[in-house]
């Protein structure tokens, strides 16, 4: 895969109920990268990962991932963690049982147990390596409604793995993690971007749980996006340009970066966002 | 449906002998094994997908068709599918496919469905003159009066439905506690949906013409749900879940036929109480086991 970006927009348009979220957004992302997609909300950093999907084509520009143009073929190579609120805690499933789903989930008719079949032995050891690889082995029998967000985000991660995939996009995953599981799972993720080496493309509220894991940041505000090393876009200047006010950024003794005098976003983005899910 | 002969003894192969001398009994338990095998493991689904009140609603528009049928001169069996397929269309549009006020709208708009339907039924019934001989065993079933052929009908019904199951119940379990990431992976969850809903529809008409509508829900929910909180794997929860059906069921019709009590009471009353056993028992599990589990936590 060397030399084809994993992602690359040039000139891009990406339009809801005919209205641009963002346009004329140029970006190269690298194989092998952890970037963060970072803006306020309903600037379009989940619009972005459906593109990347294949299921939001763009109104203007180009996009291509994995070398190809975005569709089913290349959206079988991802792994995708949507946005969510967690497993009612009802849902009597273990946690190993929602893993091997994102394996064989998909296809129709009845597998043969394990002791019967090559095929479903090998999957059985493809989901046990990926649950040791999050770190999920104490707890993936138990069922996933009763466990906490930290153990059910690692469960998913190894969802989304478990199909070998070339790039993994994660749309908040640290959302509803205490801050010190927000740390354990960025350091994980980067963990997994280098032994696997698969791209990640983690849309994120805040910058600084990722800030020290990250190669890359996509920013989008204003309804424009701009790509870069982590310090040089969340900058005062490169802010203060893509929002259109005067923004600063501050730097606290401990290395984490405080965004001050962005605009609160207009009322109708956000109604821009709701009607986007 | 008193029988003179019907006396139990401690002798467990005579009381076997004598269950099994009159064909109405034999059929009986026939045709209960059968919908106990079915509605065990729809029933399964429908309560990982949190379809309770769906398949309650299809029970019970299953009465307003069975009564329309019959004030029209159909047959029986036309008014319980035609009602329940309609049924299942109805809730697959305006229950939860693609919409976002969750389960709270899902409910009120089943509850609507399932109010007009009620009263459809009572209208029926009351253009039928008022000769309510019918009724009960629309809503309670003929479980003692089933005759070989309709033995036989439910057994294709019952093996058309599991066969689909069967080819669609992977994606199905996936799309039932992941939609999200399951139609991102080509699930076609809104398909899915209205097929499952249509099964269930098909299984709750073949029942209800036996069990009568208000018991196949009985069958459909308790056995179902104690598996679930027996265990939560998927494979042997499924299979937990149809024994205990056709446990509760042939334990039911066993017990009905030594007492002046009817089936319906019996086969209800002992999967409740199996449920309420499990329950507690996962209760007293669950508080001991917290000490050790909140500390790796």
């Amino acid at each position: 895969m060397s030399g084809v970006a994993a992602i690359r927009l040039e000139g891009a348009t990406a339009s809801r109920g005919g209205r641009p979220v963002w346009s004329g957004v140029d970006l190269s992302i690298g194989a092998g990268e952890f970037v963060a997609v970072l803006g306020p909300n309903g600037a379009g950093k989940s619009t972005l990962l459906d593109v990347v999907l294949g299921l939001l084509p763009l109104s203007a520009g180009r996009a291509e991932v994995l070398g190809a143009s975005p569709g089913t073929a290349t959206a079988r190579r991802l792994g995708y963690l949507p946005q969510r609120r967690g497993f009612d805690a009802g849902t009597r499933v273990r946690g190993r049982d929602v893993v091997r789903l994102g394996l064989d989930g998909s296809r129709w008719g009845v597998p043969l147990p394990g002791r019967f079949s090559a095929a479903s032995r090998r999957a059985a050891e493809r989901v046990e390596k990926m649950i040791e690889l999050v770190g999920a082995g104490a707890y993936a029998s138990r069922p996933i409604g009763a466990l906490s967000g930290g153990e059910q985000q690692r469960l998913l991660i190894a969802q989304a793995l478990v199909r070998r995939p070339q790039m993994l996009l994660l749309d908040e995953p640290l959302d509803s993690l205490d801050l010190s599981n927000q740390g354990a799972v960025a350091a994980l993720v980067q963990r997994i971007c280098e032994s696997e080496g698969v791209t990640v493309l983690l849309v994120a509220h805040d910058v600084n749980p990722i800030l020290g894991y990250l190669d890359r940041v996509v920013y989008f505000a204003g309804g424009r996006g701009l790509a870069g090393a982590p310090r040089d876009v969340v900058s005062g200047p490169v802010l203060s340009d893509l929002y259109g006010v005067p923004i600063e950024v501050l730097e606290t003794s401990d290395g984490r970066l405080v965004v001050v005098g962005t605009p609160e976003p207009p009322a109708h983005h956000h109604d821009l966002h709701d009607h986007a899910h | 449906m008193r029988i003179e002969l019907a006396g139990l003894s401690w002798d467990l192969v005579s009381d076997f002998e004598q269950l099994t001398t009159y064909p109405f009994m034999v059929q009986a338990l026939e045709a209960g094994a059968i919908v106990a095998v079915m509605a065990g493991a729809i029933g399964w689904f429908m309560v990982l997908r949190r379809q309770t009140f769906a398949g309650h609603t299809l029970s019970v528009i299953a009465f307003p068709g069975a009564a329309g049928a019959t004030l029209a001169g159909l047959p029986i069996a036309l008014g319980y599918f035609g009602a329940c397929g309609l049924g299942a269309l109805a809730l697959s549009l305006f229950g939860r496919g693609g919409r976002e006020d969750g389960i709270a709208g899902e409910s009120a708009t089943i509850g609507t469905i399932q109010a007009f339907g009620l009263g459809l039924g009572f209208l029926f019934v009351v253009l039928y003159g008022g000769q309510l001989v019918g009724l009960e065993s629309l809503l309670f079933g003929t479980f003692l009066g089933i005759t070989a052929g309709q033995v036989q009908t439910l057994f294709w019904i019952a093996v058309a439905v599991l066969a689909v199951l069967a080819v669609i119940g992977r994606p199905l379990l996936f799309a039932s506690v992941d939609p999200g990431v399951a139609r991102a992976a080509g699930v076609p969850t809104r398909l899915l949906d209205l097929g499952f809903l249509l099964l269930l529809g098909a299984a709750v008409a073949a029942t209800a013409q036996i069990t009568g509508a208000l018991l196949v829900f009985a069958l459909l929910v308790t056995p179902p749900a104690t598996a679930q909180q027996i265990t939560a794997r998927p494979g042997p929860g499924l299979a937990l879940s149809v024994g205990l059906a056709l446990a509760v069921t042939w334990l039911g019709l066993a017990v009905a036929y030594f007492s002046p009590y009817p089936v319906g009471f019996w086969v209800t009353s002992i999967s409740f109480g199996l449920y309420v056993a499990v329950r507690a028992a996962r209760h007293l599990y669950d508080t001991r086991g917290a000490g050790p589990a909140l500390e790796t936590a």
